[in-house]
């Protein structure tokens, strides 16, 4: 079926894990392991937004706002911790206000040399509801914070709290960025259709993802560390036919709390343990993609649709 | 229609909190507390005695554990209520027979309906820890001040004058708080509350009326949020309590000294199945060395004489230098 059909959302055309053209990772490197931590910001007392309320409890919901807050206070450093013994970078999922209320932990990231990307301004304040113009201005908000915090481009997005309009790929690409992170149809990237040219979803991930382990799916802290490890396992075979792409998305509040971080310290040091990893940020997964593969997998797909 | 402008407005976007309450710190960047006896680990077990009314409105929402079935919920209402019958014995005996003691975080209702129970738990060493009124009465943004600060009183009332206790540690049902909450505890001499859940460490709040000290009270390895919420299993809840204990353990060797908070519905983990794991953790926790058991009134004296020491330390150093460079 091809993009654009009706009850499509027209983002990017079939095209089957058979038979694709074949992505070279660096260094001969199967699979390319990116960590994305979202280094978040919730507000006590966000405003009302139509169609999602950010608190359950009446304001102030102090135990939701300071579940969220123990990730800035206390399990950032563990998580920092794991992932500097394990060797991987991060590449952060960042609420660009937590440049202006907690710098420190900005510049920790920044001085390992991670890569920022914007998740939103705060991850109280949605995108759902906003007109073209405003979801403009918080993605120039994020460039321009990212810029003057971290000296980086911003070239990737995850909408904050996941929140979407059928237009925002289509800023993201006018605005200069190379990447989404919102799309989960695949463990290879993809190239995405927008008005103004290239643009690629690199592949996040919501099974890997720690909120939804925890928050949704309620598993152990133990079955994390195996599900990684057995997501990894297998796309690092497949890597041996086609480079694959495994994100980890991490909540510092969740990850980094002190009966789930060894769990997850023990899976990267496993992932680490194996030859031919590249161990990537999001934006080396898209440039890479962009200069080698792009053309080919559009081509396909577009055969293919 | 696009969205208000107000949703670009950032009026608290600093370098700060976006509240008054307290300042940001990285637990790992502060001062090494200090423990009695060079122990590593303050270890603070805390049975909660709760009571969920019958006739419960709800209002504005049900505190976890509440009933939910239609009127009249027996079910509910007496399998909460087993907790105080018997659940709360088997969890003080294997306390007693550990030689730990602790804080039982009572509903004022319990203590009105069943004042033998706090007899006992007070005659075995516990602090009584204020858990309220009782299970429908929530603290919540939007009450009428007036009628927050009677509950505050009634309650912290009723406790003081069935324990015998000073009575100054405070869990709101639900760990709900309004915007008055924390100022209307300091006014009422409590000195610390259970309810934020973003540290592992004691820190001190302010309020117009005075300090109030966020005390650490584990709320993902909680018995009931892990059994119940999260339908682990209880060997699960085991591995997972001593897991946060050794992390905890092993920070403490490095970092200064850590609390380890051990939260017990008596309704929860006094059941008969439960019961050995809780014996279990808790006896896993207290054959390591330096492991002090204590109530939450302890835990914070030594916590604030250790700040105390560790700023008059700096004061004296920045003092040293002065003089040296002078």
């Amino acid at each position: 079926m091809s993009g654009g059909a009706a009850g499509d959302p027209g983002l990017y055309d079939y095209l089957p894990y058979k038979g694709r053209p074949r992505i070279t990772w660096p260094g001969g490197a199967q699979i390319a392991v990116w960590i994305a931590p979202n280094i978040e910001f919730y507000e006590y007392e966000p405003p009302k937004n139509p169609v999602r309320t950010p608190w359950a409890r009446p304001l102030p919901d102090v135990l939701a706002y300071s579940h969220r807050d123990y990730g800035n206070r206390v399990g950032f450093r563990r998580m920092l911790e794991a992932m500097d013994q394990a060797g991987f970078r991060g590449s952060v999922s960042l609420n660009v206000a937590m440049c202006d209320h907690h710098p420190e932990i900005v510049t920790l990231c920044a001085d390992r040399g991670w890569e920022f990307f914007s998740h939103g301004v705060y991850n109280t304040r949605y995108a759902y509801g906003m007109s073209p113009e405003q979801e403009r201005e918080i993605i120039r908000d994020s460039a321009e914070t990212i810029q003057k915090w971290t000296g980086q481009k911003l070239d990737g997005w995850l909408a904050p709290a996941l929140s979407n309009n059928t237009w925002t790929m289509d800023l993201l690409a006018e605005e200069g960025l190379l990447y989404t992170c919102d799309l989960f149809h695949d463990d290879q990237p993809t190239p995405i259709r927008t008005k103004s040219g290239r643009f690629v979803s690199v592949p996040y991930s919501l099974e890997m993802n720690d909120t939804i382990v925890y928050n949704t799916n309620s598993y152990d802290p133990r079955h994390y560390g195996t599900i990684i490890k057995r997501q990894f396992d297998q796309l690092y075979r497949e890597g041996a036919t086609s480079g694959t792409v495994m994100c980890i998305p991490l909540h510092p509040y969740l990850v980094g709390q002190p009966h789930r971080i060894e769990p997850f310290a023990e899976a990267i040091r496993y992932i680490a343990g194996h030859d031919k990893v590249w161990k990537a940020t999001g934006r080396e997964i898209a440039q890479h993609f962009l200069a080698n593969s792009y053309d080919d997998f559009a081509a396909a797909a577009a055969q293919a649709g | 229609m696009p969205l208000p402008d107000d949703h670009l407005r950032y009026p608290h976007r600093g370098h700060h909190m976006d509240h008054a309450l307290y300042g940001w710190s990285d637990l790992l960047d502060r001062p090494k507390v200090a423990w009695p006896n060079g122990a590593r680990v303050a270890l603070w077990a805390a049975p909660l005695l709760q009571w969920f009314p019958i006739d419960s409105a709800g209002k504005p929402f049900r505190a976890p554990g509440a009933l939910t079935m239609p009127f009249p919920d027996y079910r509910h209402y007496t399998n909460r209520d087993y907790g105080n019958r018997v659940g709360i014995f088997r969890l003080l005996d294997a306390m007693s027979e550990l030689g730990i003691r602790g804080s039982v975080a009572t509903n004022a209702a319990v203590a009105e309906r069943y004042p033998g129970l706090v007899k006992e738990v007070v005659g075995r060493g516990h602090e009584i820890l204020a858990h309220g009124l009782d299970m429908d009465h929530i603290h919540y943004g939007g009450m009428p001040e007036d009628e927050e600060a009677e509950l505050v009183r009634r309650s912290l009332d009723i406790l003081r004058t069935a324990s015998g206790q000073p009575v100054t540690g405070w869990l709101s049902p639900g760990r709900s708080q309004s915007h008055a909450t924390l100022g209307l505890l300091a006014e009422h001499g409590v000195a610390y509350a259970c309810d934020w859940a973003n540290d592992d460490m004691p820190f001190a709040m302010t309020t117009p009326q005075g300090r109030v000290w966020a005390m650490p009270f584990a709320q993902e390895t909680d018995d009931r949020t892990v059994m119940l919420d999260f339908k682990h299993t209880e060997d699960s809840w085991l591995q997972q309590v001593r897991d946060r204990f050794d992390v905890l353990y092993r920070e403490a060797a490095t970092g200064g000294g850590r609390v380890v908070s051990v939260p017990l519905h008596a309704w929860v983990a006094g059941v008969p199945y439960r019961i050995g794991v809780v014996r279990e953790a808790l006896s896993y926790m207290m054959g390591h060395e330096g492991v002090w058991a204590a109530t939450g009134a302890e835990i914070l004296a030594a916590f604030q004489s250790s700040e105390a020491q560790s700023s008059e330390a700096q004061a004296s150093q920045a003092l040293g230098s002065e003089a040296r460079n002078g």
